[in-house]
This record gives C-alpha cells, structure tokens and sequence, in this order.
C-alpha cells in the first residue's frame, strides 16, 4: 500500500515541477523588490526559510529513517528508553540560537521600516468604502482614485485585461528616489495600503493617522490592493503607483493644478447655469457608473436590504429634498451611504439626482440644478 | 500504568429513558461525548460547504457564482462555524468520551452541568447558522469580526453576537466540568506527573478557556452596545478606538489557537508512543512545553496586528515573544520523533494520522515562525500565505488530530474495528488533496494575493484552480470518514479490550464497549 503511494506521490511531484516550469507565471516568492525595505524583506525571507528547510530536512530525515528502518514489519524490536535530560536541554538551547540569529537582522530591518524621519514628501491616502483619496501635502494636489476595470470584466461580459483589477483612473504619481512619507487614515472603516513591491502595508484607520515610507529605485508602474476586509468591495479598491523622473513628477503637478483651477472656473460657470434634462441626465449617468454602481448596481435595483433599490424607492421617487438631503448629507441610519458633498461637485450632485430620478422606470420629470445644490451647502 | 481489573460485568442501569428523550435529559458522559461529536461532524459538513462555495467562486477571475456580498458572508460564517462550531466542539466530545476512562472515573464530575452546557451548542448554532436569513444576509465582517466594519452589519450581526455569548457560556461550563473532574476525580495512584497527555493537554485547555472566553464576549458585547446603544467604545469621532477591538479581540484570539491545539497535541501524544511500542520519550518535558505554551499564548497577540501601526518597541515585544513559542513548540516535535526512533513502528490509521500531524504541523509552525517576523509579517499579513499558515495547523493539525483519535478510540467506543483499508485511503487522499489545496496558497500569498477577496487579478488563476480543486477532492474525502464510522457503528469485527498492541493506559483496561458508568470502584494506578 505505502509503497504503491509512494510511486504515485512521486509521479506527480515530477508532473507539478514539469508543470511550474511550463508556466513560469506561477510566482513562487515575493514579488520583485523596488525598494531598499522590499530588499532587504525578500532577502531576510529567503535567509529564513531556507533555515526552516535545513531544521525540516533534519527533523524528517530522521523521522523517515525510523519509519523505514524501526518498523515492526522489517523486525525491528522497540528499545524502551524514554528520557534524556542532555537532548532536552540541548533541543532547547540550540534553537534559542537560532532564533536569536534570526531576530538579529531582522531587529536591524524593523528599526529601519519604522523609521519614518527625514522624508522629502508626504502623501496623505485615505481609505473609502471602496475607494482611495490622496492628498500631496506640500504640492497641494488631491484626487480620488477608483478602480477603472469595467464591470463587464467582472461579470464576465468581456474579456478581462491585462491589469484586470489592478488598474484606477487616477494613479498615484512620485518621483524616483525621493523619501516618500505615507500617512494613512480612513474615512469609514479599516482599509489598508499595501504596495508588495515597495514593502509597504500599513493599516488605514478611521479617526488615526498611521505612517510608512518607501523610496522607489527605478520608474515604473507599481500596483498594490487594499488588504484588510473593508465590506462588500474590498477586492476592488487597487492602488497604482507610477514612479516617474523629478521632472516628469513636476510637469505633472503643474498638470494637475491647471486642472484644479479650471475644474473650478468651470464650476464657477456652471454654478448659475440652467442645464436641460438631457444634459444631466447624460451628465448624470456617467457620475452613477462611477460613484453609485457598485451598492445600487447598473440597473439601480441595488441589493436590498443593506443597499436599497432606486427603482419607484421612497426617496428616489418621493419628495426631491429627502432625495437631496441623503445624497449630499449621507444616511444616519445606514453609514455605508456616505455624505457626497465631500467627493462631489455641485453640478455632479445635481446630475446624478436628476438622472436617478428619471431612470430605471422612474419618471417623475424632476430636475435639480447646481444651484440647489449649492444652497443646501450653505 | 497498570489498573485493577473485575469491571467485566456491566452495571446497566436500565432507568434512563429511550428515544429522543434518552439523549435530551443524558448525564451520561459517553451520551454527551457523542452528542458533541456528532454535532462537530455536523458543523463541520455545515462549514466544508461554505468553504468549497468559496473555493468553486476562486475557481477562475471573475464573479461567476455568487455577489461579493455574499462571498464576506460565507468567508465569515465558515471561519465562525469551523472554530466555534466544528473544532472545539469537537474536542470536548473527545473530553467526555476519553478524559473519565483515562484516569478511572465513573463519570464527569458535574453530570447535569454536562447536559446542559451541550444542549446549549444547539440552539447558538441555529442562532448561527439562521443568521443568513435575517435581512440583509449573516454578518460579513469576518470571523474576527473587526469594529467598525462590524458596526455597519445588518441584524445578522447581533445573531452571531448572542450565538458567540451561547457558545462561550457553553464552553465555559465545559471547562469547569473538565477541570473538576480531574482534579478530583484521578483514580488511586494517578498523581498529576502520572496523567496521560490528552489529560494534561485538556487541563491546560481548560484553564485558557475559563480566562478567555469572556474577553471574547467582553469585546463582542462592546460591539452590540456601539451597534444598538450608541456607546462609542470602537468609534473615534465618540472617543473610542477600532484598534481597541483588536487588542482585546486577539486577547482572546490567541489563546484561542492553542485552546484548539493542546487536545490535539494530547492524543497524538497518546497515539505515537502506542504504534511505537514504546514509552512517549520525555514525558515531563512535554507536560512543561504545553504549559509554556500556554503562558506564552497570552503576551503576543499582537503579532496579529502587526500592521496597525505600533511603536518599534512594541513590535519587538510582540516578535521576540512570539519567535520564543517556536521552543517548546519545537521540543514537542522532538519527543514525538525521539519516542518514534528505535520503536517497533506499524502504520494503521491513527498513526498515519498522527505521523500527517507532525508532518503538516511542522510546515504550519515553520509558517508561523516566517509570519512572526516583523518585515516579513508586513509583507504577508492578510495574504493567503497566512490562509495557508493556519489552515496548516488547524486542518492538518487539529482536525488531523481528531481523526487520528477517531480511528485510536473508536474500537473502545463501538465495540468493533473499523474498516482499516478504507481508513487509510481517508489517510492518503486527505493528505494529498489537503496539501494541493493549501500548499499553493503559500505562493499565492507571497506573490500578493490578499486573503477574503471575492475575485483576484489574472496571475494568480492557476494557483486558484490547483487550489480548489484540491479543496474539492478534501471536503469529498471526509463522506468516506463519515461512510466509515457509521459502517464501524452498524458492526464489524468484534474489538478486543486492548486493540492496539502498543497502547496504555486505563481506557484499554475496560471492555469494548465500556459500561455505562466507566468506572464504578476506583481501578489503582501503580
């Protein structure tokens, strides 16, 4: 029986190292490390595994020694020994040893991880439910960055690309070889910010601010995921780092702030604009996909009861101000719909609303303009 | 060990009732050490579903079976329902069944007590497992059940809440009864240093249960009152802190862990040295490793929160303490092999089972020593290489355990052998497909899978599909367990007192099956 397992077990290891060889993706380590801390991580995983495989090889080596050799069915006769203080001792102090080699080094790239002085820049990444926002203290640039891979992917509509799930709108930007310093917090529940080539995971919790730092050798596009279960999203909230020269970085500050400041000049026209029902309706649906898909779903009826269905719903078809007052304000009762006013202009506000409440079936005819929006800020 | 004999008449009182109400109103140890394992099997069919669901969702990228939604939920009932559900119940039927026969008691000390604290498994499993038909689904936050994600959880969340409160009464009561009994009820001669190991083992246990238990329902009762009460306990805009709920939860959970692998290092303990033919080697050295392990169980907890963001000089608090369980943990693993060296060793069930044990632990402990170190923990934290970490020492170890002490005690408990050939294609195809399953979630972690997500980008899809596929040919596996214990209940060859060559101790010197009151005058121990 053993032996005839033993063939088989053997036949399929040599399968699987022909098969790992045939598709040389199946990552078997850390991913490539891009800066001095996923360096000096990959290399101190290495150093402690290949110990472990030394003390296993040992450990079972002897163990399979007596299971060939001191087995009842091969006539070997049991010795009654049973104790040995000299072994007990020696199996105790021996791997203390060893595990004070290991605390060593790995003391050493502790101290440095936590080390979080003499940055060049910071970053501020807050965490949403799902979704990351990051503010660039000194360079006064902010943005939100939402997972861009279509919904189709997901449900298997299309064919997935080949960043399927690790792609966002809005990347984060940092020049190469400055100390980066990234402060974390949460607006709603525990997130993470977890970049593996960098190193860097770090909790994003709300009501604290919590830091890490990495500096990034070479350009290039990194991606990370959130890592801590943060509700129904949580495998889709991507972070995308793309570390770029001095240069590059600055022209993309510039970039962003000419942005900014026609975002606003835009929205300073739009203010007292009157838009017609198509326009935000058109406007409107593009806001929807992006901001309230994901607990409302494409065809609004949401997933009731945590994520209530707009279609023909108390507040998408009843009084326009409570359908107001929740969007802009947030619900008290139900927090995971979050207060828009923070993360919505006036006009996409504005837009969204009249969209909801003239799709899906619903068709009250409302309309709601910027300026309705901005009175409720007031 | 020898024990005095002249039990061979059976002492059956027939004033018990039959039926349904024979096992509702039972005080009888062996009834409700039965009870307990059938409703861990049961559990454990329960969450081997939600498990393979998973599994069959992980299968390739995409949403294909089931919503996000419900994905958290199944991550989270079937991490709720394995621990509380399925191991420790588990475990304690192996208690009531083994620990009276082990040091010659007629019985567990508070018999009523022992009723009542399995019929409360029960009712808190359909509080449970009920849970996924309040509105809004059964709670998604994960078994942790981390605040505040907890807070923004349905009713389905305050279910689970008064379900843990059940259950922890239910093990607290548990404990008590295991630790009179054996404190008071030893035979004659049996002194502490004297106990076999799976009692040593369940000692410890018991004490880690009485002292954490309630901090479990401490932490989720703080999460009912911020749920209902508006108490900010885990709220900072109220003054409150959501790292808190992890301080005090993992005070629990880390205890926790080794509640669910003391017993099983108990009976592979017992089981080694039988098969062996000889004596457990270093019997005090293990008595004082598992009592280390204990003590040293309660100041790293938070090695599971490495990621909060705590000052450098907790983090090496935390790591150095946690790499220091590796010793004992170590020095147990070189009895069991020193106890296997120059035996007589033969290979049934229980000491295949066993001999995986070791094995798997092993690999499970080596994990667990990578996961202490602090960089690395960074890099693996909320990765698969933590699900494969302690799926490694919960599957291949406690429940491993389990088995072996199935197919080691189920002669005594039946009065007939079990069907060895079948038994050990359990063995085999358990552990093969066992470690298809899991080994390749180490890669899968490593390379940066992050763990309780519904759907993972594309390089990670073949590791996926080895992975479920083994999942599947593990859970299909364990109907073969189940066609083989009923098959040992219904009959089979007649079992021996004393079934196993090698084996000792006072459980082996009863009939198969024992009497109704094990042991009516005390057998003494030499």
């Amino acid at each position: 029986m053993i032996r005839r397992i033993a063939q088989i077990l053997a036949t399929l290891s040599l399968l699987l190292i022909a098969g790992g060889a045939a598709l040389a993706e199946m990552r078997l380590n850390l991913q490539d490390p891009q800066t001095v801390i996923a360096h000096e991580i990959y290399n101190l995983h290495n150093i402690i595994l290949l110990i472990c495989a030394v003390i296993f090889v040992i450990v079972f080596g002897a163990m399979l020694i007596a299971i060939v050799k001191h087995r009842k069915s091969v006539g070997h006769r049991a010795e009654q020994f049973h104790e040995n203080t000299t072994v007990e001792i020696l199996w105790t102090v021996i791997p203390f040893l060893i595990l004070v080699g290991m605390a060593y080094p790995s003391t050493k790239t502790l101290l440095v991880m936590r080390d979080t002085s003499a940055s060049d820049m910071t970053i501020k990444a807050t965490g949403y439910q799902w979704k990351w926002r990051y503010d660039y203290l000194e360079d006064d640039v902010s943005f939100y960055s939402n997972l861009s891979t279509p919904r189709d992917q997901i449900q298997n509509l299309a064919p997935k690309g080949e960043h399927y799930l690790l792609e966002v709108d809005n990347p984060v930007v940092v020049p190469v070889g400055k100390r980066i310093r990234v402060l974390t917090t949460a607006n709603d529940v525990i997130h993470a910010w977890w970049v593996p080539a960098f190193g860097v995971k770090q909790d994003a919790i709300p009501g604290f601010v919590r830091d890490a730092w990495f500096k990034v050798d070479a350009p290039g596009t990194y991606r990370g995921q959130c890592a801590e279960l943060c509700g129904k999203e949580h495998g889709f909230m991507p972070i995308v780092i793309e570390a770029v020269s001095e240069d590059q970085y600055k022209t993309w500050v510039a970039e962003q702030k000419a942005k900014k400041s026609q975002a606003s000049s835009t929205s300073a026209a739009d203010a007292n604009k009157t838009f017609t029902l198509d326009e935000l309706k058109a406007q409107g649906e593009k806001v929807y996909t992006k901001s309230c898909i994901a607990c409302h779903q494409a065809n609004g009826q949401g997933m009731p009861p945590a994520f209530p269905s707009l279609v023909g719903g108390k507040i998408s078809t009843g009084p326009l101000a409570g359908h107001l007052d929740i969007v802009v304000n947030g619900s008290k009762k139900n927090p995971v719909m979050v207060a828009w006013k923070n993360q919505l202009s006036d006009l996409e506000i504005a837009s969204v609303i009249t969209y909801e409440r003239n799709s899906f079936g619903n068709k009250t005819g409302d309309m709601v303009q910027p300026k309705d929006v901005a009175a409720l800020r007031k | 060990m020898e024990a005095a004999h002249g039990h061979a008449h059976d002492h059956e009182h027939a004033h018990h009732p039959s039926g349904i109400m024979r096992w509702v109103t039972t005080t009888n140890h062996k009834d409700i050490g039965t009870m307990y394992l059938w409703f861990s099997f049961i559990m454990f069919i329960t969450g081997g579903v939600m498990a393979l669901t998973i599994r069959a969702e992980l299968f390739s990228p995409g949403l294909q079976i089931v919503q996000p939604e419900f994905f958290n939920q199944l991550v989270t009932m079937h991490g709720l329902i394995m621990v509380f559900g399925a191991i420790m119940p588990g475990f304690v039927g192996f208690a009531n069944w083994q620990i009276p026969l082990m040091i010659g008691a007629p019985d567990m000390a508070f018999a009523r007590m022992n009723n009542w604290s399995f019929w409360l498994l029960p009712p808190a499993a359909i509080l449970l497992v009920g849970s996924f038909l309040a509105p809004g689904g059964a709670t998604a936050a994960g078994w942790t059940l981390y605040a505040p994600l907890s807070v923004q959880m349905g009713p389905g969340m305050d279910m689970a809440i008064f379900a843990l409160h059940i259950m922890g009464a239910s093990s607290i009561m548990g404990s008590i009864n295991i630790i009179t009994t054996i404190l008071n009820m030893r035979a004659p001669g049996m002194s502490l240093m004297r106990m076999p190991l799976f009692v040593w083992g369940w000692l410890i246990t018991a004490y880690l249960l009485i002292a954490v238990m309630p901090v479990l329902a401490g932490a989720v009762t703080m999460v009912l009152t911020d749920r209902h009460l508006d108490t900010h306990f885990f709220n900072a805009a109220g003054g409150g802190d959501p790292v808190m709920y992890q301080h005090i939860f993992w005070f629990f959970g880390h205890p926790e862990v080794y509640i669910m692998i003391l017993p099983a290092f108990g009976i592979v303990s017992q089981i080694i040295p039988a098969f062996s033919r000889k004596p457990l080697f270093g019997y005090s050295s293990m008595v004082y490793a598992m009592s280390s392990i204990a003590i040293l169980s309660f100041i790293v907890w938070a090695h599971h929160m490495f990621t909060v963001g705590m000052p450098a000089a907790g983090l090496l608090f935390f790591m150095y303490a946690t790499m220091l369980i590796a010793i004992p943990t170590g020095v147990k693993v070189f009895n069991w092999v020193s106890t296997m060296w120059k035996g007589a060793l033969s290979f049934e069930a229980p000491m295949l089972f066993a001999i995986g044990f070791i094995f798997l632990f092993t690999v499970g402990g080596f994990s667990g020593l990578v996961l202490a170190i602090y960089p690395i923990d960074v890099q693996a934290q909320d990765t698969y290489y933590v699900v494969a970490h302690f799926h490694y020492v919960l599957v291949s170890g406690a429940l491993f355990a389990m088995f072996g002490g199935v197919y080691f005690w189920i002669p005594k408990w039946t009065g007939h052998m079990y069907d060895e050939k079948l038994a050990q294609w359990h063995f085999w195809l358990s552990f093969i497909f066992f470690n298809m399953a899991f080994f390749v979630q180490h890669f899968l972690g490593l390379a940066g899978m992050p763990r309780r997500v519904p759907d993972y980008a594309l390089q990670f899809a073949d590791f996926n599909r080895i992975s479920t596929i083994g999942a599947f040919g593990f859970g299909l596996s364990q109907l073969l367990f189940l066609y083989i214990v009923l098959k040992c209940i219904r009959g089979g060859a007649k079992a021996a007192d004393k079934p196993w060559e090698g084996a000792e101790g006072l459980e082996w010197t009863l009939p198969s099956p024992p009497p109704y009151h094990s042991f009516e005058t005390p057998p003494v121990v030499k």
